[in-house]
């Protein structure tokens, strides 16, 4: 069933058009994952859906009901939650308070604070220290369990490794699959490619706010892909 | 072209004022040149620089008080104390903008209340120098025949606001004008390409405070007596927000829209005190919830002129046609 | 003995100014702008007060049963319905906005009550007083008014700390774009922290308006205090209002002693020094960063 749905969705920034004419879709338990170079709209497509930046046309789905327009604050009591670029902690709150603003807008389901310290036990011991304290790895563990925490039906998350060294990534990247196992959809959006096309079952490759490949990413024509990356016309 | 053309007759019809006005149009002029110059200064400083002082009165007072020292103390001709009081309050701004220029925002804002509040009392305390809170009397004034004494300060009012627009044109074209832009858009940004963001502000606040300073001079000729509490009162930066924002903040043509306005409201209201300084202050709250732009604001958008042309055309070459 | 009671003066003033900016302090914490209202706030709580006592036949402080919630109202919607809609246009409309309510606020007492000093009356409260050593008496009124200042910086901290909708303040302080992906809509904070400031400011209006009299235009300068409390104690710091407050109070009353015209201009120098030495006050941020 789709969960996600987005229609000839178009951005701007005042004048400037960040997304034009993009159209996708997450299954429940799907995992998308979003490429393309820099600039090319990776996070202001999060943040369209997320609804921290009105849609200037098109339509953003969720089970079916239209969300375009509608301000952030209500889309994460209806199930969306983002794990924003750069991880941006809370600074004036503690680790635990961090992951417990999480849940603010009292959605039930499986993530509680317990699940989240088994995800990732190391935040345990660090609970009560101020988010900025931590090392990237344990700050952006604490943005994930703090979108978690809302008990989302749909996670995005942007550029989770960005500035981690790769041991971290890949323990970051370990509990994905737990993650996704709850049945949420997942929207991952990388620099590297090969770490998201591992997790993902589909990707979505952006240039210059347009859509110009997508397919699943089992058996996908490499070539194809790195051209659509970089913007070689084929 | 038409814009010189209307700027050279408006600007003749002034010069000849005396010759065919009556006194109390000439009396009108002199207000309205001495508001419209204190609203510059302040326009340059909020609509230009970022920097929303609430205490321009200190320069006022200071300018006020240059006067009473500098002719009734040192003997000068009360109308040559003009540039002086303006170098004086520009002397005093500098170590003003040391302390000021540390706070952000809103808090420079009050910090700039704080020290107009500071003279205020000061003047007050000076019993035996300053006259303590009855003040003094620019008694030398008193040597003129009034006719030529109004038509003195007539012309000097008149040589202040050409100094303070032309100021500002010729600030906002230069380089300064360039930076301030770049602040006003992002000051990171601004830092970040080069611009040396305060000392770029500190000019601006520099020459608002002489340009306030000439101005509060020029009010206490016309009035004579300079009373602390007069001199150094906020209603002088209450008055000039007022016409700026309804004129049209960062604009040089709004100033001129705003004074006009004002100064046929307070002639409109005249007679009920409180009641005009309510309306003043809801008119203030409706402008910037429904017209932050102003009048100027609401007259541009609906037709492209401008009186001043500061911003600068964009070279074809760069303006491209997007392509689908 | 002279020194000592001056002393005592002081810090007891600084009381009625720690109170005085905890209001500013708490708006300025959670939205970063300062309400130049404020002052005339506080002066109109003194007359809203004052309208209680006579129509309800209520004393000052049991009016404040009634003050309190009006207040909080009255904040809640300028922030709500005025101030933020001008949000997102950087500092200065909101500057000019509250600046523009205090004309609006001090002309409004001006018609309503007229231009005469008023004062609030709690049967001999104002007037009594505790000796504390021969020679050494102390009001009661100041000293409920030290107490008050301290159940509410406490209170203030209990709900910042443990409850959610105080984390929630803390968050929106700190990221309100953030916060809004939590579910949190910021301007609803907002406007409760400015409702919160004015229930606070409901206090404070009563409290000042039994120690001295007051007109309506005594606003500006009760912001000037308020500001000068933060800004010596630290911007955006609630604990460092205390002190803040008591610096104040010291100084003026300690310039007062010396001579009675530089009660006010001590004060001001006081802040003004503590600008140039420390720019960010004497306890940054300290509480609800804590
Ligand atoms: N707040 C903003 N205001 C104006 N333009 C913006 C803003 N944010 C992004 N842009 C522009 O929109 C385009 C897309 O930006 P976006 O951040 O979505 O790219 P991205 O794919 O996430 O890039 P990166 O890989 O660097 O994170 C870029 O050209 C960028 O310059
Ligand atoms: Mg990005």
């Amino acid at each position: 069933m789709t969960l996600l749905h987005l229609e000839n969705v178009a951005a701007h920034y005042d004048q400037f058009q960040a997304l034009r004419d993009i159209s996708l879709s997450v299954a429940a338990g799907e995992t998308l994952a979003v490429v393309g170079s820099n600039g090319a709209g990776k996070s202001t497509l999060m943040k369209v859906i997320c609804g921290a930046l009105p849609a200037s046309a098109g339509r953003v789905r969720l089970n079916g009901q239209d969300i375009a327009g509608q301000p952030a604050h209500r889309l994460t009591a209806q199930g969306i939650a983002m794990v924003p670029e750069g991880r941006r902690l809370f600074r004036s709150l503690t680790v635990e308070d961090n992951l417990r603003i999480g849940a603010y807008a009292g959605r039930k389901g499986p993530w509680t604070l317990e699940r989240i310290y088994q995800l990732f036990p190391e935040l345990v011991k660090r609970r009560d220290n101020r988010g900025l304290d931590l090392s990237g790895g344990e700050q952006q563990m604490v943005a994930i369990g703090r979108a978690l925490m809302s008990n989302p039906q749909m996670l995005l998350m942007d550029e989770i490794s960005l500035g981690l060294a790769p041991i971290v990534v890949n323990q970051i990247y370990r509990a994905l699959p737990d993650i996704a196992a709850e049945g949420m959809g997942l929207l991952i959006v990388e620099q590297d490619i090969n770490r998201s096309l591992s997790v993902a079952a589909r990707f979505c490759c952006l240039m210059e706010g347009r859509v110009n490949l997508t397919g699943p990413c089992a058996d996908t024509d490499r070539k194809a892909l790195m051209d659509a990356y970089f913007g070689v016309s084929a | 072209m038409p814009r010189i053309l209307i700027l050279a007759g408006l600007g003749l019809v002034l010069l000849s004022l005396p010759l065919w006005g009556s006194g109390y149009q000439q009396r009108s002029v002199v207000e309205f040149l001495y508001f419209l110059s204190l609203a510059m200064a302040w326009n340059l400083l909020a609509g230009y620089a970022g920097l929303v002082s609430i205490g321009q009165q200190a320069f006022v007072g200071i300018g006020a008080y240059a006067l009473v020292v500098l002719a009734e103390d040192l003997g000068l001709n009360p109308f040559l104390t003009l540039p002086l009081a303006a170098a004086v309050a520009a002397l005093a701004a500098l170590p003003a903008s040391w302390l000021l220029f540390r706070l952000q925002g809103a808090y420079f804002a009050v910090a700039t209340w704080v020290i107009a509040e500071v003279l205020r009392l000061a003047a007050n305390a000076s019993i035996d120098w300053l006259g303590g809170g009855r003040g003094r009397a620019v008694r030398s004034l008193g040597g003129f025949e009034r006719g030529l004494r109004e038509d003195i300060t007539f012309y000097a009012a008149l040589a202040l606001a050409a100094v303070a627009v032309a100021g500002a044109v010729w600030l906002l074209r230069s380089c300064t004008g360039l930076g301030l832009m770049a602040i006003r858009d992002s000051e990171p940004g601004a830092q970040a390409v080069g611009v040396e963001t305060t000392r770029t502000k500190r000019r601006v606040y520099l020459f608002a405070a002489a340009i306030t300073g000439a101005a509060g001079a020029l009010i206490y000729i016309t009035q004579i007596n300079v009373r602390p509490d007069a001199a150094f009162s906020v209603n002088w930066a209450a008055y000039v927000i007022f016409i700026v924002v309804i004129g049209g903040i960062g604009t040089i043509e709004g100033p001129i829209i705003g004074t006009l306005i004002f100064l046929a409201l307070r002639e409109a209201l005249s007679g009920l005190e409180g009641w005009s300084m309510l309306i003043f202050g809801a008119i203030a709250i409706a402008m910037m919830l429904f017209a932050p732009r102003g009048i100027w604001g609401l007259v541009t958008e609906r037709w492209n002129i401008a009186l001043f042309p500061i911003r600068r055309q964009m070279p074809a070459r760069f303006i491209e046609k997007e392509t689908t | 003995m002279i020194v000592l009671s001056t002393l005592v003066s002081g810090v007891l003033l600084g009381g009625f100014y720690a109170l005085l900016g905890l209001g500013l302090s708490l708006t300025f914490g959670i939205m970063r702008t300062v309400n130049l209202a404020h002052g005339d706030l506080v002066v109109l709580a003194s007359f809203l007060a004052l309208a209680v006592t006579q129509m309800l036949g209520l004393s000052p402080l049991v009016s404040l049963i009634v003050l309190v919630p009006v207040m909080f109202g009255l904040g809640y919607a300028l922030q709500g319905l005025v101030l933020n809609r001008v949000l997102k246009d950087g500092m200065m409309p909101a500057v000019i906005i509250t600046f523009g309510l205090a004309f609006v606020i001090q002309n409004g007492l001006l018609m309503g009550f007229s231009a005469d000093r008023m004062v609030l009356r709690q049967g001999t409260l104002e007037t009594a007083g505790v000796t504390l050593l021969p020679g050494l008496t102390v009001g009661v009124l100041p000293l409920i008014t030290l107490g008050a200042v301290l159940a509410l910086m406490a209170g203030l901290q209990l709900l910042f700390r443990y409850t959610l909708i105080g984390r929630a303040f803390r968050a929106t302080s700190d990221d309100p774009q953030i916060a809004a992906l939590m579910g949190i809509d910021p301007k609803h904070v907002y406007a409760l922290a400015m409702g919160l400031a004015c229930a606070i400011i409901a206090v404070t209006g009563v409290l000042m308006g039994m120690r001295s009299n007051f007109s309506a235009f005594d606003g500006p300068i009760r912001l000037i205090f308020a500001f000068e409390v933060i800004i010596i104690g630290g911007m955006g710091s609630l604990n460092g209002v205390l002190v803040g407050g008591m610096i104040l109070g010291l100084s003026q009353v300690i310039g007062g002693a010396l001579n009675p015209s530089w009660f006010q201009l001590t004060g001001h120098l006081a802040t003004l020094a503590v600008l140039i030495v420390r720019p960010s006050g004497l306890f940054p941020e300290t509480i609800d960063r804590s």
